[in-house]
């Protein structure tokens, strides 16, 4: 097979960036896309040229480093996964696909297809934690949780913080990713007592981060390569109003001792 | 000259561990405060150390090169983690936990070490629980198990297929909360390249700010190493890209012994590597073991499709020659039943590098629902890979590098041979012997960095003198100076050859030569060949850009010119033990049907190389006394 490819070129975070197009020969169906670039690469660097800087690590889906936009939809034409699960079977023969970095205020661009996703650590060290100490932990067994709750928190839990997500919206916006770490925690019994302080900080993180409002489009359910589901937008949305309604000195319903998912 | 004292307390084993924690002493908390502790690596020995030493009160630095800690390349650990809880009753226990342990490293690891694993395994999964882990649970609420290979109970804990990812998250809102306590500074996307030793002691390290590219030395009271391991060495292998051996292989070359280098696990199911620019190779988790059955035609079949094979005609290899524990022996021992049969000409598919693991049996029993359930994620990755559909047609395996049982030489303490370095998780060699078991890795970086370093590490920092250091030290000069001659000659090349295509070349010498089988004459050529590939690379790799920017080229150059290097280590590892034993295989030592033949009078050792500037590097052996297990011969049959 072979592709004309239009690839994102940025020396720098002040360079203004264009697309280059190069050629990708001899490109086998069963080479992943990442594969094909890495042949492109190879091609450029004995030809002295800087090769495309692109983000990967595992290649298998799970780290969260892999990050492009592939004709225009992050992770690219097929639903559920990451860019490094795509393959080039996908494509047909003789196809011109474009390739572009994440787009997002939040997400500064270091080089070419590389960015800066440094924001959404940033999110979680305001609160996407459970704070207790190393040791003197309970049984794990003490607390019960039933399966169905187990299985939502590891729904919720299977985020890979790649930041499709924000990629996706229209106003950048990481309301997936923060329902999706504010709703695992909150799921479970071990997570109950700093749910309030938690959902608060999170949300201010995020504004401060310059990631903007939810649109409600649904953009990032579409590319989430774990398919993580809006209905965690409103768990969410719940867990912040229970928090503003807790702040506020309303009465509210005590807490229950146990899990119970709601 | 290097010495290898174990520190191994005396006195009965069960309560070794106890005792040391008593007899160790402690860092006054006011002192704490006044005490940097550098630790370089983020996945789940270096995540729980770095957390654990910062809510301890230490000031801790850490670094990991990937974009964000919690990509650290444990993410993708897929099957489990063992802990000798016994929820099932199924007979486990601490004592079982520590024999498995043993066995499965066929009797080449520390027996006080294990031990204290398998004692602090319980802990690890209360800890992770209360962290927010959301390990699979059975209906009634408690946690659920699955088996691991090499075991007869069921202690392995698990989150779906992903397992390696929700412990680490774990690990890293742990440390999410101590950076925003201001007591771990997080230092990402930043590369140690250096190790500064002054007077004999580990202080600090020189790292490559890999945005910027500055080059600059960070100095402690102590340095924690958690750099994970180095099968990608191999080329191919089921580790993350990015996996490396520039950290330990820097600190070997300032003094801290290296152990065992050629023990590397070699894991039985892994997607068959299927065409040249393939970059990785793709596990597929060894839980699938416990449903699925391996099988060759017993008479090589050409195209003919496995499914019109009657079972009559095929061979149900392990089962037939470990009926015992049938497909789930360890891994070293599968690993090499499929290498035997593939280089018999049995194998299948493109090559005949595989053989069929099998789900119709499962499927037609407990029905395709409950198979969807249990292993929907791997089924659904392998039809990626491949475009094959695993539910109907029987998957395709190979063996492929996986884990490496080899790293630097830890005493009982965890710390090297350099006073101040201490090594944790994949990155030290501690406690596998020559074969991990299945989830057991995890369970050490978890061990190693939330229970046993914190402690260990304290004694150090409380018993010995540290003295402040400038930052322009010497000895930070100097490692400065190393780093920096380096990456101008790795640019300064006008070489027409990728680092890549040499890469491949020496992964695949050693995967001939040093992989599942190894001989005296192939490990002897090796060690001649690699010298002349690496002046090859000197001379004519290709490194474009420059250094004073985001360069991934030059990251990987720097990182294959250490391959290069060591490779030549792990040969002379492989050389030297002339036995066969896990994961090391030699033919010269095998029985008439193929089984390995350890040799105890003479290689119950650990062997420990230091480094020497000209000249092949000096082995010194760390005896291995056995006194609560008695080896034997390890038996799956
Ligand atoms: C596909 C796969 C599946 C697996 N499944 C299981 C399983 O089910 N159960 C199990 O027990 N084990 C499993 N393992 C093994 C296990 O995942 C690893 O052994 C373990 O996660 C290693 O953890 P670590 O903390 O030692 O190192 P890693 O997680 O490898 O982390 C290394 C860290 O060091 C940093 N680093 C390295 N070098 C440098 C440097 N020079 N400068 C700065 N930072 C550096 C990296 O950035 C990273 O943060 C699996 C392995 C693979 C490959
Ligand atoms: S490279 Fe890890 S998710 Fe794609």
């Amino acid at each position: 097979m072979k592709f004309t490819l239009k690839i994102w070129r940025q020396q720098g975070p002040d360079d203004k960036g264009r697309f280059v197009t190069y050629q990708a020969h001899e490109v086998s169906p069963d080479m992943s896309f990442l594969e094909m670039l890495d042949s492109v690469n190879q091609g450029l660097i004995v030809k002295g040229e800087e090769p495309v800087a692109f983000e990967h690590d595992c290649r298998e889906g799970i780290c969260g480093s892999c990050s492009l936009v592939i004709n225009g939809v992050p992770h690219g034409p097929e639903r559920g996964i990451a860019t490094c699960q795509l393959y080039m079977r996908r494509f047909s023969d003789g196809a011109t696909i474009t390739i572009e970095p994440w787009r997002a205020r939040a997400f500064p661009i270091i080089k070419d297809l590389v960015v800066d996703r440094r924001a959404l650590d940033r999110v979680m060290q305001a609160g996407g934690y459970i704070s207790v100490n190393t040791g003197g932990a309970v049984d794990g067994n003490v607390v019960l949780i039933g399966k169905d709750q187990a299985e939502t928190a590891m729904d919720a839990a299977s985020c890979i913080g790649c930041g499709a997500c924000v990629a996706a919206c229209k106003n950048a916006s990481a309301m997936l990713f923060v329902a999706a770490k504010v709703s695992h925690l909150a799921s479970l019994p071990q997570g109950k007592p700093e749910r309030t302080r938690r959902v608060t900080a999170m949300m201010e993180a995020m504004d401060r981060e310059g990631f903007g409002a939810c649109g409600n489009q649904y953009e990032c359910e579409a590319v989430c390569p774990k398919s993580i589901s809006v209905r965690f937008i409103a768990t969410l949305n719940r867990e912040y109003l229970r928090a503003g309604v807790v702040e506020s000195g309303a009465p509210t319903v005590p807490e229950a001792p146990h899990a119970e998912s709601d | 000259m290097t010495t290898l004292d174990s520190k191994v307390p005396s006195g009965p084993l069960e309560t070794k561990w106890d005792r040391h924690r008593f007899s160790e002493k402690l860092v006054s908390p006011n002192n704490k405060r006044r005490i940097k502790i550098i630790v370089v690596g983020t996945g789940l020995a270096g995540a729980s150390a770095a957390s654990t030493l910062g809510q301890l009160g230490y000031e801790v630095e850490c670094f990991c090169f990937q974009d964000s800690p919690r990509r650290a390349h444990s993410i993708a650990a897929q099957g489990g983690i063992n802990a000798a809880k016994n929820y099932q009753d199924d007979g486990d226990s601490v004592a079982r936990l520590f024999y498995d342990t043993i066995k499965g490293g066929d009797f080449r690891s520390r027996e006080a070490n294990v031990y204290r694993l398998a004692q602090v395994s319980t802990q690890i999964i209360d800890q992770c629980v209360a962290l927010g882990v959301p390990f699979a649970r059975e209906y009634g609420g408690q946690l659920a198990n699955r088996s691991f290979g090499g075991v007869q109970v069921s202690r392995t804990f698990y989150c779906r297929g992903q397992t390696g990812q929700q412990l680490l998250l774990g690990a890293y809102s742990a440390l999410c909360w101590q950076i925003e306590r201001g007591q771990v500074t997080m230092r990402p996307r930043t590369e140690m390249l250096d190790l500064i030793v002054v007077d004999g002691h580990a202080r600090g390290i020189v790292v490559r700010d890999l945005v910027s590219g500055h080059v600059t030395a960070h100095t402690a009271h102590a340095v924690v190493l958690a750099t994970g391991g180095y099968s990608n060495v191999y080329y191919l292998s089921t580790n993350a890209s990015g996996s490396n051996v520039t950290a330990t292989y820097r600190a070997w070359k300032q003094g801290a012994a290296f152990a065992n280098p050629s023990f590397t696990q070699i894991h039985p199911t892994a997607i068959p590597p299927s065409e040249t620019h393939q970059a990785k190779l793709t596990l597929m988790s060894e839980s699938l073991r416990n449903d699925g059955r391996l099988w060759v035609p017993k008479v090589p079949s050409g195209r003919r499709p496995p499914n019109d094979i009657p079972s009559s005609e095929r061979d149900y290899f392990l089962e037939r020659r470990y009926p015992q524990f049938g497909n789930l022996v360890p891994r070293d021992v599968a690993s090499r039943a499929v290498k035997t049969l593939c280089d018999e000409g049995r194998g299948v598919g493109p090559g005949g590098h595989g053989v069929y693991l099998d789900f119709t049996d499962v499927i037609e029993q407990q029905g395709l629902d409950v198979v969807r359930e249990r292993y929907g994620n791997l089924f659904d990755m392998y039809q990626r890979i491949t475009g094959e559909d695993a539910y109907r047609v029987p998957m395709r395996i190979y063996p492929a590098p996986h884990y490496t049982m080899g790293g630097l030489w830890v005493d009982y303490n965890l710390m090297s041979t350099i006073p101040g370095l201490f090594v944790i998780g994949e990155a030290n060699f501690a406690d596998h012997g020559a074969n991990r078991l299945g989830a057991s890795s995890l369970m050490q970086g978890l061990a190693d960095g939330y229970f046993i370093l914190p402690y260990t590490i304290g004694h150090y920092l409380a018993t010995t003198k540290i003295t402040p250091i400038a930052e322009y030290h010497r000895e930070s000069r100097e490692a400065l100076e190393r780093v920096a001659s380096r990456v101008t000659k790795l640019l300064g090349g006008q070489g027409r050859r990728t680092a890549a295509s040499f890469h491949r070349e020496v992964g695949r010498i050693l995967w001939d030569h040093c992989g599942m089988a190894r001989c005296e004459g192939g490990l002897k050529r090796t060690l001649q060949s690699i010298p002349a590939l690496r002046e090859e690379f000197w001379r004519d790799v290709a490194v474009p850009g420059s250094g004073e920017t985001f360069n991934q080229e030059l990251e990987y150059a720097g990182r294959v010119a250490d391959f290069l290097e060591f490779a030549e280590l792990i040969c002379h590892d492989a050389l030297h033990r002339e036995e066969s034993c896990g994961a090391h295989f030699r033919e010269e030592h095998q029985t008439p049907d193929g089984e390995p033949k350890r040799d105890d009078t003479r290689f119950s050792h650990v062997a420990a190389w230091e480094y020497r500037e000209n000249g092949p590097p000096i082995l010194h052996k760390e005896p291995l006394t056995f006194e609560f297990v008695q080896p034997t011969a390890r038996s799956y049959e």
